[in-house]
């Protein structure tokens, strides 16, 4: 390419540093105008095992987006996503978000499932003074470890989602005296377990744990795992599995007539319900990462959780699961924010650090619940935990006697480390648990 | 030791015969690849693929048979049917297509070469079948459980798993050795096998040959991934985790020797039975401790013969 001009090092180097630096800072600091479209980037798995949350994700993410721009937009500006694979790993995904913000420009991420992907995302969109909106990954650390100012949680976590179904089974059967776990062998099995074990020592000390098995991530065979669970015939076990797994060993476990002998605890089973049909006997504890089920007992608002549920169904053939959820709650935040935003910007479109800031406090609707989201940026959603039963109406177990836990029971105070909190919880907590709910 | 024995020992038996069912499975995959790999000299990562599509295309013919109303025990021949199908489809098609440009290339090429097939097929498996989990367990419930004794209790074990695998397992042993020794087709694989360039000089279409025995290996691959379909859930990636169990095994056993892929299938199976019994979290390591130890002590595998280098 001929050119007259031959910069220096130095203008080299400040010119680099110049295009690396200056769009994200300035971005955040300029009077923003209304733009012609408001871009969203969605980071979710769209290939690989945890594609089973992924798809559904995207899938509704999409539909949402029809919908907003079918109905004017949000504040009259029609969005527009794009979508990254966490599939192919951590480097992968923080160059592409990177590129997203910096090339792409959009105006908000959306990041992500693996707990892992948020971890390397969160500080990322700080440094790039994004929004970063973490729709659906588990980990407690983020907002317990730093504080952010881009960075905002439109769902629970780990904590509150592994506490619930505890809580659950020490109201509903308190006499078990032994547990076996049963997790994938990554870091949600071992993270999940590890809240579950130092809750239950501060809740009900004393009870034996009789096997910890991890069966790799992707295992497609349990049925050595199923032989020791009927040979140890433990009261409880507990599986935080999910997806394929989930689904072939709640399979190998009927099939052996596992569920007699043992109450099942799944924390994640509402996303396997109509998968595995009525190979789920009756009887057993399932829970949904949030308070998502299309037989909510009292939603807030009955006719959006039927819309969603049956659009949804109508395009894609299947029951909404959580992932899709989360996604609503996501777009729900992000249109709650842009109205805050913009009234206090007297009218005006807001700047990326004004639209941050409308997050605190912030409060939406879900499709089952009215949210808020913390001052530490945490979101505080309620959890549905049930009691597996099997009726004319569906051909798969659905949930009954229904517990709705308040988030604010269940969910580590601003500022405290989950774990520490969970050591100083006391037996009594369970007589907060409020009173089941019975399928209508 | 004797007191170990004593107490445990029931709990063994039952780690051995769940070593011994998942063993039929593992090795139905590996020895496949061992056969294809023997004859070819062709690392085909692709492997894993024709499992995973075996396996998929097992579930919907299964379910199909179902919903046209065909009788419960339909649902075994479905599964050797969809074997046949993806093996007599896909096995000449790579061999002819792809296979048969790269055998005089570098053995890392043609590792890439199957990989980038590998990768090729997951994602048109996943345009078929989706990405949600596909299932077809109708074999299972339909040969119902036996119980084992255990102490004063019993333990209901799946029929399919632990008496039809292993028995489809060991038939196609047998009928692979005497199929190979036996017959001459089977012989004129294994002069193939053991001196190609002799073998065509004496007028042996090694081309057929290696069309033949490809399109055999993509049906025992297809064949693992059907029978593994009534007792498990599919998803994006089975292909990956099988083949790389389905590596160890022809590691450990010798690159092209069939009754070692059986041997070591056993091997795995059970020391993966064993450890979850007994140390859980040593389940995941299990099979590749044994290849590391076997390799240790014999770099060409258990079964495997140390060759002369050829000029």
């Amino acid at each position: 390419m001929p050119s007259s001009f031959q910069p220096t090092r130095r203008q080299a180097l400040a010119a680099g540093f110049g295009s690396v630096l200056l769009p994200s800072a300035l971005s955040a600091q300029a009077p923003a105008q209304r733009p012609s479209e408001i871009k969203i980037g969605v980071t979710t798995f769209l290939s690989g095992a945890p594609s089973v949350f992924g798809v559904p994700g995207r899938n509704a993410a999409e539909m949402l987006a029809e919908e907003i721009n079918q109905s004017g937009g949000i504040n009259g500006v029609p969005v527009r996503l794009f979508f990254v694979d966490e599939a192919p790993g951590i480097d992968h995904l923080v160059g592409e978000f990177r590129r997203l913000v910096q090339n792409e420009r959009v105006d908000v991420m959306l990041a992500s499932i693996s707990s892992g992907s948020c971890l390397a995302c969160t500080p990322l969109g700080e440094e790039l003074r994004k929004v970063t909106l973490l729709w659906d990954c588990g980990t407690q650390r983020i907002f317990e470890e730093r504080n952010y100012r881009y960075a905002f949680r439109t769902q629970a976590n780990a904590t509150p989602e592994i506490l619930a179904p505890l809580l659950y089974l020490l109201k509903t059967k308190p006499d078990f005296r032994t547990i076996a776990v049963l997790n994938q062998d990554y870091a949600w099995g071992r993270d999940s377990w590890e809240i579950w074990k130092t809750a239950m020592d501060a809740l009900k000390p004393g009870v034996r744990v009789v096997a910890e098995l991890f069966p790799r991530f992707g295992a497609t065979d349990f049925s050595a795992e199923v032989t020791r669970l009927l040979a140890l015939r433990p009261d409880v076990i507990l599986s935080t599995s999910w997806g394929g797994e989930l689904d072939t060993f709640i399979r190998q476990a009927a099939e052996r007539r596992l569920f007699e002998r043992s109450t099942f605890v799944l924390p994640l089973a509402e996303s396997s319900l109509e998968r595995v049909g009525r190979s789920l006997p009756a009887g057993h504890i399932v829970g949904s990462r949030g308070d998502h089920w299309h037989q909510h007992p009292r939603p807030a608002n009955p006719q959006a959780l039927q819309r969603f549920v049956e659009n949804y169904r109508r395009r894609y053939n299947a029951y909404p699961i959580y992932p899709t959820y989360h996604m609503a709650q996501a777009f729900s935040a992000l249109r709650a924010a842009y109205a805050k935003a913009i009234a206090a910007n007297g009218g005006n479109w807001p700047s990326d650090a004004q639209l941050a800031a409308a997050f605190p406090g912030l409060e939406f609707e879900s499709p089952t619940s009215r949210m808020r989201i913390r001052e530490d940026g945490q979101g505080l959603e309620p959890q549905l935990i049930g009691t597996t039963v099997h009726n004319d109406r569906f051909p798969f177990a659905v949930m009954d006697n229904m517990v709705v836990f308040p988030p604010e029971m269940v969910t580590t105070p601003a500022g405290q480390n989950s774990v520490n909190w969970l050591k100083t919880l006391t037996a009594e907590m369970v007589n907060r648990v409020p009173d089941p709910i019975r399928a209508g | 030791m004797g007191d170990w024995f004593e107490q445990n020992g029931a709990l063994l038996g039952l780690a051995l015969l769940d070593g011994i069912a998942s063993a039929a499975l593992i090795f139905m995959v590996a020895v496949g690849l061992n056969l294809v790999f023997g004859v070819l000299r062709v690392l085909n990562v692709a492997h894993g693929s024709l499992f995973a599509i075996g396996a998929y295309a097992a579930a919907s013919i299964g379910l199909f048979f179902t919903s046209a109303g065909l009788p419960a025990w339909a649902s075994l021949p479905a599964l050797l049917l969809a074997a046949m199908i993806v093996g007599l489809v896909l096995g000449p098609l790579i061999e002819r297509l792809l296979l048969r440009r790269i055998y005089s290339e570098e053995p890392v090429l043609q590792l890439l070469v199957t990989f980038a097939l590998f990768m090729i097929l997951e994602d048109a498996q996943k345009l078929v079948w989706g990405v949600q989990p596909v299932s077809f367990s109708a074999p299972v419930s339909l040969m119902g459980t036996v119980d084992v004794p255990f102490g004063a209790d019993v333990i209901p074990y799946n029929t399919y798993q632990v008496i039809l695998l292993p028995a489809i397992a060991v038939a196609t042993l047998i009928g692979l050795a005497l199929f190979l020794r036996r017959t001459l087709t089977g012989r004129v694989i294994l002069a193939v096998t053991t001196d190609r360039e002799a073998a065509t000089a004496m007028g042996i279409d090694a081309r057929k040959v290696y069309l033949l025995t490809f399109t055999f290996g993509a049906m025992l691959a297809a064949l693992g991934g059907a029978l593994s379909t009534p007792t498990a859930s599919l998803v994006p990636g089975i292909g990956a985790s099988t083949i790389v169990l389905s590596f160890a095994v022809v590691a450990t056993a010798g690159l092209g020797q069939i009754e070692g892929a059986a041997l070591t299938a056993l091997m795995i199976g059970i020391g993966r039975s064993i450890a979850v019994t007994f140390q859980p979290e040593l389940e995941v390591v299990v099979p590749y401790l044994i290849m590391v130890a076997v390799l240790l002590v014999r770099p060409q595998g258990l079964f495997g013969v140390v060759e002369t280098r050829r000029v």
